[in-house]
């Protein structure tokens, strides 16, 4: 085993310090160590439950509010969300950085659209559940594969899968529409659904929205599992894992099961992000899982804070918002469509740089930092000041 | 080809038809007293808003990217000369970077958002399926789609508001087929094909007329960049006449293998869209890093067209569209991507007239039904729109390749998809009208 992960002491060069820093938006302190002053409950599941409901009555609300191209735009930030949160859990807690999650989500979108294509396709809750566990499958094999890698050797080895695995959908053309892809016809939305709509808000219930519900709902659920899962004993066991895998190992833990185990978890939540994005989409193409992708994600973790789900989502809505942003601004400062178009990967890049020079831990990581920091310093004084009096 | 004679036909029609615009809706519903309305979403007293995905950036952009700077300049162009009966067109493209999840989005930002009347010329096959169903069941126009497939036109029932343009794949194959079946009875036939819809729709033409000449079918994946084993495989069934059904960079790809193994055919031929010989002549100088140089390669390959190209400086349509080009000062030069852009442009401009004073969503697809085959404009042969067929133009030439131009070696002929016959088309070939802005009347009401 090799001892690069392992900082070992203060006198530990930059490098050595720079992936605690980078997953600082991981080591949430649970409610009992932030101190009594949380109105949440104590217990885990019911603070989580507490949440889940909050984010229920504020998605309703975001989703009535806004106009339909913001509902659309939406239900993309949902799938795309969905993936980063596996991701995050994975790079965040567990240490292994993957760029094949594109793939594992075409194994979910293309799952969805093989179900969706029977005459009577059987009811969406069950297709996107049996694409979340084709994909698990998959995840699980390559996670076998994988768990005996790390660092750059698991960068390659995720890599491949991302290149290779969409070719499949080529290469078996007569069943997966080739290059141009199975169009999937999104299930119409159900009698309950419009009567929930026109209770809550009025508006009409539009195929679009409907599909930024289920989006939100999959979202919603994947998070509260996560989030639980983050909290327990596994997740702690993870971050052991990432942190100091020697010691881990000497503790009794097995790294490679639990190695497996990470990228199972998080290949499940590509693979329901598949069966969104594909309802979403209406299309299951290969050119839709480009190595891009795969890319996006891993960048949205990145921004949003390595290891927090909060930032998992706020880095997607970075991917969803920011390019149509710079376009539209881009286009009322003067410049013609193509030159605006042009502009959006460049600000992308720009902020990614700049996000990567002032704030690596990313956008949740460095507010918590600051705010740790913050705390340190108001108990330091505080203790100064009581010492002196 | 003469134009002089058509050129007379169609000024004379122009002259006709000229001011009709009044009186042309004053028979019923919608047109009434003349007043433009806001008669549908994306219209307004002065303006109409057209949408467009293309891919701008990403590995598709070279050459398809330019197309949209090409109907651009049109429509300012017939916007400078008055617009489409006093309205201004709004023309907002989209990046999609050929990517069907990026389509998705840029048209729901164009419906939804920018709330367009009607989606024109949107490119490519699998970017543009993904927003087929979302389109139709919108009830949003998705006028003359940039690219050959059959989806967009075969069947109108299960897809009413969309329109082919371009020749379709499997019409090219058969006039190929037949071609290389009457001039090349010997030849022993290799076929070249992308694999997806385009390399089937283009075999299943071809393989119509000349399924026994064909001695080996090969098929590459685009993305990858090695077709050193479909070529090899071509020369070892000993084909002398390949047909290429791929895109520009492939054309590109299998000239410089060719070179490589030493397979030297007695002739090649490519379909249109992988033929543009300025294209092909920049991407063969990038991809053998500057050993070769220009489009040279290709000389004497044969090809297909359906529209006139840049080469052509004394053609009408090209004149024209120079001069259009020129007047919208954008940068670069007249490239037949911008000509193809022009010219759907041009067709728009067509269905918009058509669909009267007062245009709605449902009325434009109802005139380019009507009056749509009887469409001018400078693709080659008449559109094949009816109430049963959105199926755009039937019919191609076969050109050879000279230089960075082409010359004709068979002049147009016309078919349709399934077994239907192939034809001499018999008409004139059209000339601009003044101006370059049609004069339609409108087939509503």
């Amino acid at each position: 085993m090799s001892d690069s992960q392992t900082p070992t002491s203060a006198a530990g060069a930059a490098t050595e310090e720079a992936p605690v820093e980078a997953t600082a938006a991981a080591n949430a302190p649970s409610a009992q160590a932030a101190g009594g002053r949380s109105f949440l409950p104590k217990s885990t599941l019911l603070r989580h439950l507490v949440v889940v409901l909050l984010a229920i009555v504020a998605a309703v609300v975001i989703l009535e509010i806004t106009d339909p191209f913001t509902n659309s735009q939406l239900a993309q930030l949902s799938y795309y969300a969905i993936a980063a949160g596996g991701l995050t859990v994975l790079t965040g807690l567990n240490g292994q950085v993957s760029l094949g999650h594109g793939a594992l989500m075409a194994v979910g979108a293309y799952t969805t659209a093989l179900f969706l294509q029977a005459d009577e396709p059987v009811p969406l809750p069950l297709i996107l559940l049996v694409s979340t566990l084709v994909a698990t499958v998959v995840g699980a094999l390559v996670g076998v594969a994988a768990a005996r890698l790390h660092g750059p050797y698991l960068a390659g080895a995720t890599l491949a899968l991302a290149v290779g695995l969409p070719g499949l959908a080529i290469y078996f053309h007569d069943i997966f529409g080739g290059e141009q892809g199975m169009r999937v016809r999104a299930p119409q939305p159900p009698d309950a659904f419009k009567d929930f709509i026109s209770f809550v808000s009025g508006n009409s219930a539009t195929g679009t929205k409907w599909l930024a519900y289920v989006g939100a709902i999959c979202l919603v659920i994947t998070y509260f599992l996560l989030a639980n899962l983050v909290r327990s004993r596994i997740g702690r066991t993870w971050r052991a894992v990432r942190d100091q895998d020697v010691a881990a190992e000497l503790a009794g833990i097995n790294l490679g099961t639990w190695r497996v185990l990470a990228f199972t978890v998080s290949a499940a939540a590509a693979g329901l992000a598949g069966g969104v994005l594909a309802l979403v989409i209406r299309l299951a193409a290969p050119s839709g899982f480009t190595l891009v992708l795969s890319l996006s994600l891993l960048t949205a973790i990145v921004l949003g804070g390595l290891g927090s789900l909060l930032g998992a989502l706020l880095g997607s809505a970075l991917l969803v918002f920011l390019p149509p942003f710079v376009t539209d601004l881009g286009a009322d400062f003067g410049l013609d469509n193509t030159e605006a178009a042009q502009l959006a990967p460049f600000v992308y890049g720009v902020v990614l740089i700049v996000a990567m020079i002032f704030a690596p831990a990313g956008f949740v990581g460095t507010v918590r930092l600051r705010w740790l920091t913050y705390r340190a310093k108001q108990r330091a004084a505080a203790a100064r000041s009581s010492s002196g009096g | 080809m003469s134009f002089l004679a058509a050129a007379t036909v169609v000024s004379t029609v122009a002259a006709c038809g000229g001011g009709s615009d009044d009186d042309g809706g004053g028979g019923g519903g919608g047109g009434g007293g003349g007043e433009n309305e806001a008669s549908d979403i994306g219209i307004t007293e002065d303006t109409i808003k057209l949408g467009a995905h293309y891919p701008l950036t990403g590995v598709a952009a070279p050459g398809y990217s330019e197309i949209p700077t090409g109907v651009q300049a049109y429509f300012d162009w017939v916007n400078d000369n008055g617009g489409v009966n006093g309205r201004q067109i709004e023309y907002i493209y989209r990046d999609d970077a050929y990517n069907p999840t990026n389509t998705t989005q840029v048209v729901n930002q164009l419906v939804l958002e920018d709330e367009v009347f009607a989606i024109v010329g949107g490119l490519g096959t699998p970017t543009h399926s993904a927003v087929l169903d979302f389109l139709n069941s919108e009830g949003v126009p998705d006028l003359f789609v940039s690219s050959g497939s059959l989806l967009w036109g075969d069947d109108p029932e299960a897809n009413p508001y969309t329109f082919g343009w371009q020749t379709d794949y499997t019409s090219e194959g058969k006039i190929i087929g037949e071609y290389i079946a009457e001039e090349f009875p010997d030849a022993k036939v290799g076929l070249f094909l992308q694999d997806d819809d385009f390399g089937e729709d283009g075999e299943e033409g071809i393989r119509e007329y000349i399924d026994d000449q064909i001695v080996a079918a090969v098929r590459y994946t685009p993305g990858n960049t090695n077709v050193a084993p479909q070529i090899s495989e071509l020369q070892a069934a000993g084909a002398d006449f390949v047909v290429g059904f791929n895109v520009p960079s492939y054309t590109a790809l299998s000239q410089l293998t060719a070179l490589q193994l030493g397979y030297q055919p007695e002739q090649w031929f490519y379909s249109n869209v992988g033929s543009d010989p300025a294209l092909v002549g920049s991407l063969l100088a990038r991809f053998s890093q500057g050993s070769v140089t220009d489009a040279s390669l290709l000389d004497g390959a044969l090809t297909t067209g359906y529209l006139p190209t840049v080469d052509q400086t004394d053609n009408p349509w090209i004149q024209q569209f120079q001069e259009i080009w020129e007047a919208s000062g954008q940068e670069g030069e007249l490239t037949n991507y911008r000509v193809y852009g022009m010219s759907q442009a041009y067709t728009t401009v067509q269905a918009l007239q058509a669909a009267g004073q007062n245009p709605t969503r449902d009325g434009i697809v109802e005139a380019i039904e009507t009056a749509g085959a009887d469409w001018q404009g400078p693709v080659f042969a008449p559109y094949r729109y009816s109430a049963d067929s959105h199926m755009g133009t039937s019919g191609m030439s076969i050109e050879r390749i000279v230089g960075n131009g082409s010359e004709e070696v068979q002049p147009v002929r016309i078919t349709d998809i399934g077994d239907a016959e192939i034809e001499e088309f018999d008409g004139e070939a059209s000339a601009p009208p003044e101006n370059g802005i049609p004069d339609e009347e409108s087939a509503v009401d």
